[in-house]
């Protein structure tokens, strides 16, 4: 349990001091130094409970109550006046409905529930702590480099960077305790401080943009929050407990839980940026790439699909399941299609999150045993292969000016090292035999056997527009063009440590993903499901992949770049001007040839796709709301 | 299907496709010509064309496209013997995209304007056909229980009468991986101008064999895919499937035939409606009657 | 045995012609005359051709691309002039702005005269030309990564 504790506390004074310190060199040796202690602290937990499966912690604090108390009340009266200062009364509104609801409510109903277990740890828990500790940290230590820059790059602004890493391990600190708590009021607790990280994170700039975006984010997790703080009073009122494992098996016992999960899922959609809150992600964007990385991608949207995951077992074909599995789906075929029509890379890797968080959502709404196996597989690969891509396009940026995925052009010539890392990073999205792709083909499986034939449909034509945009970068990044300046000997070292090392463990985990599931997911799954189907996957063709996935990478190492064949220019139409790069026009004057990718607006308009599945989305979750209501009145 | 067939069904594989499918290559170049009133070439053509190619002065435009052909026909003959060895429907179909991938990025890599449109073409037809073809290994999953290609040729039932309108829908997209018009978008040999070889107009001499050599195997089991809708465990189901394959192919080149190259729009479009009609319906009926 | 004579791919390049002989360039791929049946493909793309059509003079405009699509050829590979104005300027050939025949510019291996070229013709021209590729492909066994010069002028 110190353990615990450890990681909850350290991130947290790690965060005061790097607030406090404002020097380049001291901030340096904190973050990495506190980087490897967490990194260490979450592996040492792994190896303490990894053994033990699951184990409850029997822990009161009174004290510990009533300052989490104490501090939501400041995080409500700061929210409430940044919302009228920066007149988005909205804000207010929500923070001064809900903080009050939740301390009447602790104060009244809450103060009589025993809670027997505030914290927990399981497999699941292990997993996403290694997430965090590891994947977190590599990120926080890619900061270091990408901030100098970030400064470099804003001169003559107000040097705000103690500040971000106040946040970044703040943030660390709430994440260890989102998926360390079973009492539903310290897990609402960190949700919160997470929410206000990413507020604070997006708003980083201070541009206009970048403050109506952020609170764009705050309002719409907080009408999350508001659902969570309403399944918590439910919970409390109708059924007698706050905490999570008791909830769960109410309802694996056959009593009906499915309003506070309905609520408590409701929670997870927002925050896992579902549509139709998936605007706050995309406005998300305008934050430093480490934040997206970080917070908009392999972590706190994290924390909506684990809630979902989490309530699995209680979701499957009952109202709050059927709301699941649909907003999951929806968001996934609509947002796979939206990200087509994007060339901003940022906004792509956005998309594509939306999209992965909806199969994962779709996945957890599902709730069979195959369906949770593909969830949590989607959970670690997704991590750890998207935070490598936000990251590259984030040297990418500080590096060529851009982040227009057009402006990429030629990467291959100009930065070789980061144009493969990309390569292997989007790869990992969507091709066999890596993660995403074995993930994807379980969660097909789990769809087809769910009986949900919608669902099917859905992956299916979101895998082909999956395919469809993935390749075109992929395209951008392979093109050999002549004349390229090497211009990466600019990237800190810190970029390129980080950036080869998440490369590195994107093949790895994919190589070793059969150990993996036998011995971290599938005895999790055994806790939950006393019967164990079958696997989406059987051995024989999770053991098919790694095998081929052994051949895809030994092939470039034997033969990559190996020709003895005379190089000749490229065919245009016999006008070649012979560098490959320009043509001779019909005025026999010279003309650079420009190649562009397929957007496809006219199928795929962002604000289409968008307008479609809010609409689709926002009566699925009103119908749902309204039986369940229905049913309770 | 025990090792020992599997093996058997790799080895068949690997040495019979390219021959019959060069042999199918030339008979439907013969078929097509005396479609349109011509003599034709000799049937061996495809296999003249390939040990040409073979001899061609060895040329590239840089030094990484040959690596991606190869991985080209490296995962297609793969994926071919996942198929002949009875293996699972989806990791077919994924292999196969993969093999396909590689195709698309040789082309992108050559970063040359023809290539490209080719390769963006072709990508666009991946995404025309690929929501049917899992449709289809979703229809062979709900009537056999299983995706093991050893399990459906084993089967009691015949696909065919439980998966109608997948089995046109699967025949309808069959003419964009044949790469047969109207949907030969890719690299069509008749859009000299536009195209004028689309994905494949960087690729010369051996290369552009390799390619050559890629497709008949990819052929071979594009029609096993019509034959596992035919062929149960009855003794002459294979002999049926085989002719519904032959059947099939005489088809598309019929269509081939009959249709001028149409724009990228109708061939998304249509395939979508058509896996959103035929698929989904048929789907739909599964699930009720299951 | 070379099959370089099996399966000859042609690319057809209009110089300044009339069109009067690519429309019978054409005509050798329609059921009348069916050049398939010697394997013969028309492709657009010099990487994929071995015999090289060219019909019509050169001109200021168009020399550079006549010889950047002979140079985009592989080796072995044949220039076949067809038409009076490929083979030497034609009437075109005291124009301010004509070269004259494609050999000006490319070594051409067989000339097809006639205006327009007959079908007939230009099969034979392009059937002759099989043997010249067939003579460079040796060529090239022998002296290889050289690009046979060997120019050989025959009638059609």
């Amino acid at each position: 349990m110190s353990t615990i504790f450890f990681l909850i506390l350290f991130p947290f004074v790690v965060a005061l001091a790097l607030l406090v310190l404002k020097t380049d060199a001291a901030r340096d040796i904190i973050v990495k130094v506190a980087s490897i202690v967490i990194a260490a602290a979450s592996i040492y937990l792994t190896v303490q409970y990894f053994s033990s499966g699951g184990k409850y912690f029997e822990f009161e604090s009174e004290t510990i109550s009533y300052l989490m108390m104490g501090i939501e009340v400041c995080l409500a009266i700061m929210i409430f006046y940044l919302g009228i200062k920066y007149k988005k009364y909205l804000a207010s509104v929500l923070a001064a409905i809900q903080t009050p609801i939740m301390i009447w409510f602790e104060l009244s109903i809450g103060h009589h529930i025993h809670i027997a277990n505030n914290l927990y740890v399981d497999r699941l828990s292990i997993v996403m702590v290694l997430i965090i500790g590891i994947i977190g940290t590599l990120i926080c230590w890619y900061s270091i480099g990408y901030m100098k820059d970030f400064q470099h790059h804003h001169h003559g602004e107000a040097d705000r960077r103690p500040w971000f890493f106040f946040l970044m391990f703040l943030f660390l600190a709430a994440m260890f305790g989102i998926v360390v708590s079973n009492n539903l009021v310290w897990l609402y607790f960190f949700w919160e401080i997470t929410t206000l990280c990413s507020f604070f994170l997006i708003g980083y700039t201070k541009t206009k943009e970048a403050i109506n975006n952020s609170f764009k984010a705050l309002i719409m997790n907080l009408f999350g929050g508001l659902g969570f703080v309403l399944a918590i009073v439910v919970l409390g009122k109708f059924y007698g407990t706050l905490e999570l494992n008791q909830m769960l098996a109410m309802g694996m016992m056959g009593v009906s839980v499915v309003l506070p999960t309905a609520l408590l899922a409701f929670a997870g959609i927002t925050k896992a940026a579902q549509m139709p809150f998936n605007s706050w992600l995309l406005g998300a964007m305008v934050a430093p790439t480490p934040t997206s990385a970080l917070l908009h991608s392999s972590t706190m949207v994290k924390a909506g699909v684990f809630l979902v995951v989490k309530l699995s077992p209680v979701l499957g074909w009952n109202i709050a399941g059927i709301m699941v599995m649909l907003v999951g789906g929806i968001t996934f075929l609509m947002a796979s299609f939206a990200a087509i029509s994007q060339s901003n890379a940022k906004r792509v890797l956005a998309y594509s999150t939306v999209a992965n968080l909806g199969l994962i959502v779709a996945c957890g709404g599902i709730g069979t045993y195959a369906a949770v196996w593909a969830a949590i597989m989607l959970i670690i690969f997704h991590a750890v292969t998207k935070s490598l891509l936000f990251l590259c396009v984030g040297t990418a940026e500080h590096n060529i000016g851009s982040r227009d995925i057009e402006d990429m052009d030629g990467l291959f010539g100009r930065m070789p090292k980061l144009a493969t890392f990309m390569i292997v990073g989007i790869s990992g999205m969507f091709l066999a035999p890596l993660g995403m792709l074995i993930s994807k083909w379980a969660a097909m499986k789990a769809f087809i056997d769910s009986g949900n034939v919608l669902l099917v449909m859905m992956i299916v034509f979101g895998s082909a527009a999956t395919l469809f945009y993935w390749t075109k970068w992929l395209g951008k990044m392979v093109a050999i063009m002549a004349k390229r300046e090497n211009i990466q000997q600019n990237v800190h070292k810190e970029e390129w440590l980080v950036l080869t090392s998440l490369t590195v463990l994107t093949v790895v985990i994919c190589l070793v993903f059969p150990v993996m599931s036998s011995f971290l997911v599938v005895p999790y799954l055994e806790t939950i499901y006393q019967s164990v189907a079958a696997l989406a996957l059987s051995s024989g063709n999770m053991y098919i992949m790694s095998a081929m996935l052994a051949l895809v990478v030994l092939l470039p190492l034997l033969f990559y770049g190996k020709t003895n064949k005379r190089i000749v220019p490229i065919y245009m139409a016999g006008a070649n001007l012979g560098d490959d790069l320009t043509f001779r026009n019909s005025m026999q004057q010279p003309t650079s040839v420009s190649l562009r990718n397929w957007y496809m607006e006219d199928y795929f308009a962002e604000k289409r796709m968008n307008i479609i599945g809010v609409i689709a989305t926002v009566v699925v979750l009103v119908a749902a709301f309204s039986i369940l209501l229905g049913g309770v009145l | 299907m025990n090792l020992a067939t599997s093996i058997i069904g790799i080895a068949a594989y690997l040495i019979l496709a390219p021959l019959a499918g060069g042999l199918l290559a030339g008979i439907d170049r013969k078929i097509s010509a005396r479609m349109q009133g011509r003599f034709g070439p000799p049937v061996l053509q495809p296999f003249y064309d390939f040990f040409k190619l073979l001899e061609k002065e060895p040329i590239t435009v840089n030094k990484v496209q040959d690596f991606y052909v190869m991985c080209f026909l490296i995962f297609i003959v793969i994926t071919g013997c996942f198929f002949f060895a009875g293996g699972d429907l989806l990791l077919i179909i994924f292999t196969l995209t993969l093999a396909s991938i590689f195709l698309v990025v040789a082309a992108f890599s050559s970063n040359s304007p023809y290539a490209q449109i080719g390769a963006e073409r072709e990508l666009l037809q991946m995404m025309a056909y690929e929501p049917m073809v899992l449709i289809m290994a979703v229809g062979f999953y709900l009537v056999n229980g299983s995706f093991n290609i050893s399990d459906i040729v084993t089967s009691p039932v015949m696909a065919i009468q439980y998966l109608p309108g997948i089995f046109l829908g699967f025949v309808f997209i069959l003419t964009i991986k044949l790469r047969k018009s109207p949907f030969d978008l890719s690299m069509s040999h008749h859009a000299h101008q536009e195209l004028v070889k689309g994905l494949t107009t960087e690729f010369s001499g051996k290369t552009m064999a390799v390619i050559e050599i890629a497709h008949w195997y990819e052929n071979i089991f594009l029609l096993g895919f019509v034959y596992l809708f035919f062929a149960n465990a009855l003794a002459w189901s294979p002999v049926l499937a085989v002719v519904v394959c032959l059947a099939t192919y005489f088809l598309e080149i019929l269509i081939d035939n009959n249709y001028a190259r149409m724009k990228w729009q109708i061939a998304i479009n249509a395939s979508w409606i058509v896996a959103i009609t035929l698929g989904f319906v048929n789907l739909l009926i599964l699930y009720f009657i299951s | 045995m070379s099959y370089v004579t099996k399966s000859p791919w042609i690319i057809h390049y209009d110089g300044s012609s009339c069109n009067g002989c690519d429309i019978e360039v054409l005509a050798c791929l329609t059921p009348m005359y069916d050049v398939e049946r010697f394997g013969i493909i028309n492709t657009g793309n010099p990487k994929h051709a071995d015999i090289f059509l060219v019909t019509g003079s050169v001109n200021e405009q168009n020399i550079n691309v006549v010889k950047q699509i002979y140079e985009q050829m592989p080796e072995p590979k044949v220039v076949v002039a067809i038409g009076i104005c490929a083979t030497s300027g034609g009437i075109f050939k005291e124009c301010y702005n004509v070269m004259g025949g494609i050999d000006t510019v490319i070594p051409v291996d067989v000339y097809v005269p006639g205006c327009a070229a007959r079908p007939e013709a230009i099969i034979d021209g392009v059937v002759k030309g099989l043997g010249v590729l067939a003579e460079k492909r040796a060529a090239m066994d022998q002296k290889p990564a050289a690009p046979a010069e060997a120019e050989e002028k025959e009638e059609a």
